[in-house]
């Protein structure tokens, strides 16, 4: 194996936190690829610049997504990393794992890879880094005979990933992992096989914390809600006032204002909440949501590119989120049939209903106008009127006329 | 040995299989949890149970064996049962009391990272860089260690008014969570880029490349069979390289570094916010950026002295005003930081209220 001289990476392997270096070469003292990769990357370091040929188009039969394809333009010097392409592995929902299966996959990948990961990819993918192309199909027969997929890449449903939901927090209000597992099977050939205008990403959050900020990254971002009031147990509430100030640390920054507490009780007006957790996540012992659970739905976030980045914004203010999740998969088509429709080559659903409009939008998906939509209406006075519009305001007022009764 | 036999379209495993015995039986009927030290906090359910979590810091970028390792330590003291959070931290799920002090212990001894869980600064959510991307004009994992060697007490021992998200993109994608993180730094290109003419009309489709300007800037070449793109309108964002590679963008001594504040996404006490442009331009100094880690820093220590309690970096400037964000900080108000694209008419004062 060559011996690289790596002064500047070496520098990276001091301080307390866990270096990335000191990953690269354990993996590097076994593996050719990886030692290739550091010897790569302290290439970068010295001259700050990047060496990765652009893009790269390989993947495994059947599929048209999963796998990142990458070479070097200093293959030569860096033989290892020639060929050096990404394959992502659909986590488990809430990246559960036993030391068994985790195990399992290390031995595979150090059988066909470098022996480095990602643990996880942004988007939620175990991140198996650096393999060559004729490895691929082998390490795919391995892993899905052992029960483990690809994940997405490319124009196509992203993989979904969850919050640790119900199955460690007493906020979730739905079942964050089961939707995204179930989910994840129903579209998987939205999964594999890219064919959309460009990527579409979903995402569970069990509450308005939204732990896998779903609200910014995410096309849907779903996140659980409730319908009744918060349940209070001013016994619990006392004891926090023992060494919290509740007035100021929890009335006074409610954003609705909608709390008071006079030193014995606390009080919430419940239909001026907004659920915005602060309340709850702050004296949790105390307080807790109760009554219907479901999701609201929002949609659109994206990265800047091309025309500014979006956060989510509501589309869909409450469903309900259970088994088999039958109105949600119906609602993902038919958001996915109007972007289809609708966008020019890669442009996320975001982009094309601020290009569209949001009526375009609702009507197609059956969704009717609310409040709940909006931060606030309009400001302009440049509006479309539909003949039908018109026909129903007038309908309206001769209704009217002959009630008396205006009804605006 | 002949390969086993491949299936397809079998999506990931159920999760049910890889959850211990005590979240399998309290599954969605937790009570409440409470935080013990930064890097341990309980949970107990309506039955009693309870499960200890215990969470350390992860480079992101793992090795095999360190995997093996950590494998082996959920086997000593998690019945094997383990998770990996939405932020990278490694978290093991501790069902009996009894191991959660030796289970610390032994982390302590093997000089790992333990931290992360109430108001500190966890780990930073962040990107390929050179490790393994085309459009990276930064090294991301590089920049995350050179910042949390620094941050480190943050981690582990000291609190903050509230969380503090950082975040790094070695581009302007910005894949992760750049756009919505307290403090977070972003890879930026500041030179025009440059076309190979003669590989263009082979290697790209030209609607593709001018429709992947967000300016506006890049129109057809005919007499190239190319497209020329205009210098009055690019700001090097590099999208037209992303869709067509013989447009070079990458130049060493211009490629840099711009830091944001103030993003936030969950929806406690005020709406989710888009992190702001308040330090336009670092040169990248690698192994270890000292003047990024110095700018975050800074910006995290004027924070923690003037925020109020549960104020996320957002909540405090937007209280405070951004104008004396600029004067608390000391950092240059630059043209930089005043938008000239899509958002700027919500961005600028319309009011003659602001402090001197």
């Amino acid at each position: 194996m060559k011996k690289y001289n790596t002064p500047l990476l070496d520098d990276l392997e001091k301080g307390p936190w866990p270096s990335f270096v000191t990953e690269m070469k354990k993996a590097g003292k076994k593996n050719e690829m990886a030692n290739d990769a550091v010897g790569h990357l302290e290439k970068c370091y010295s001259t700050k610049k990047g060496y990765w040929k652009h893009g790269g188009i390989v993947g495994v039969l059947g599929y048209g997504g999963g796998v990142i394809g990458r070479y070097s333009e200093l293959g030569e010097e860096f033989p290892g990393v020639a060929h050096f392409h990404t394959v992502r592995l659909n986590q488990p929902s809430g990246w559960f794992y036993t030391s068994k299966v985790l195990r399992e996959i290390c031995d595979i990948w150090d059988k066909y890879g470098s022996g480095l990961t990602n643990v996880h990819g942004s988007t939620g993918d175990l991140v198996l880094l650096g393999c060559r192309t004729e490895a691929l199909e082998p390490l795919f027969a391995e892993y899905s005979s052992r029960g483990w997929d690809l994940g997405g890449s490319g124009s196509d449903m992203r993989t979904p990933s969850c919050c640790v939901g119900p199955g460690r927090c007493e906020w979730a209000n739905y079942n964050t992992l089961e939707a995204c597992y179930q989910i994840t099977q129903e579209f998987q050939d939205e999964l594999h096989r890219p064919m959309f205008a460009y990527k579409s990403k979903i995402k569970f959050a069990g509450c308005a914390c939204d732990c896998v900020a779903s609200a910014a990254r995410a096309d849907f971002s779903v996140i659980g809600t409730w319908k009744g009031d918060i349940k209070i147990d001013q016994k619990e509430v006392k004891n926090y006032a023992n060494k919290m100030d509740i007035n100021a640390e929890i009335v006074d920054m409610c954003p609705t204002k909608c709390m008071s507490y006079n030193g014995k009780e606390l009080k919430i007006n419940n239909s001026e909440c907004n659920r915005c957790m602060h309340c709850i996540t702050r004296m949790t012992k105390a307080l807790r949501p109760s009554g219907e659970r479901g999701v609201t739905i929002c949609m659109g976030s994206k990265a800047p590119i091309v025309v500014g980045s979006l956060l989510s914004w509501v589309i869909v203010p409450f469903m309900k989120m259970e088994p088999p999740y039958t109105e949600f998969k119906a609602f993902v088509r038919k958001c996915w049939e109007w972007w289809d429709d609708n966008a020019k080559p890669r442009e996320r659903i975001g982009e094309v209903i601020e290009a569209k409009g949001m009526r375009s939008f609702l009507e197609a998906i059956g969704v009717p106008p609310q409040p709940q939509q909006i931060r606030e209406p309009r400001k302009d006075p440049f509006i479309f009127y539909t003949d039908e519009d018109i026909a129903r305001f007038k309908a309206k007022e001769a209704e009217e006329k002959k009630t008396g009764k205006y009804k605006f | 040995m002949a390969l086993p036999q491949r299936k397809t379209d079998i999506g990931p495993p159920h999760y049910k299989q890889f959850l211990p015995p005590v979240i399998q039986k309290n599954y969605g009927d937790w009570k409440y949890h409470e935080v013990l030290t930064p890097g341990s906090m309980v949970h107990v359910a309506e039955s009693g149970d309870k499960l200890w979590t215990v969470r350390m810091a992860s480079p992101r970028i793992l090795s095999t064996d360190t995997i093996r390792e950590i494998c082996a330590l959920a086997e000593k003291y998690c019945d094997g049962y383990l998770r990996f959070t939405s932020r990278n931290n490694v978290e093991f799920l501790v069902s009996d009391e009894k191991k959660v002090a030796p289970l610390m212990k032994e982390l302590k001894d093997q000089k790992r990272t333990v931290g992360g869980i109430g108001p500190m600064i966890s780990n930073v959510v962040h990107t390929q860089g050179w490790v393994h991307c085309h459009s990276a004009c930064t090294d991301a994992s590089g920049l995350v260690k050179s910042m949390m060697d620094e941050l480190h007490d943050y981690f582990t021992t000291k609190e903050l008014p509230n969380k503090v998200r950082l975040a790094v993109a070695c581009c302007v994608n910005m894949c992760g969570a750049v756009h919505c993180s307290d403090i977070a730094i972003v890879a930026v290109h500041t030179k025009m880029p440059e076309i190979n003419h003669d590989n263009f009309k082979n290697m790209c489709e030209m609607p593709t490349v001018i429709g992947a300007c967000p300016t506006r800037a890049i129109s057809p070449d005919p007499a190239k069979k190319s497209v020329k793109i205009n210098p009055d309108k690019c700001m090097y964002c590099g999208n037209c390289f992303t869709v067509c590679p013989p447009i070079s963008i990458k130049n060493p001594e211009r490629d840099g570094v711009a830091i944001v504040v103030g993003g936030k996404v969950s929806s406690l006490r005020s709406n989710p916010k888009f992190s702001k442009l308040v330090i336009p331009y670092i040169s990248n100094e690698p192994p270890r950026w000292p003047k990024v880690v110095a700018a975050v820093k800074h910006i995290v220590d004027v924070y923690a002295k003037n925020a109020k309690k549960h104020e996320r970096v957002g909540e405090w400037i937007e209280r405070i005003g951004w104008e004396r964000f600029f004067s608390l900080t000391g950092i240059d108000f630059t043209f930089q930081s005043i938008d000239d694209f899509t958002f700027m008419r919500d961005t600028m004062r319309t009011a003659s209220t602001f402090k001197w």
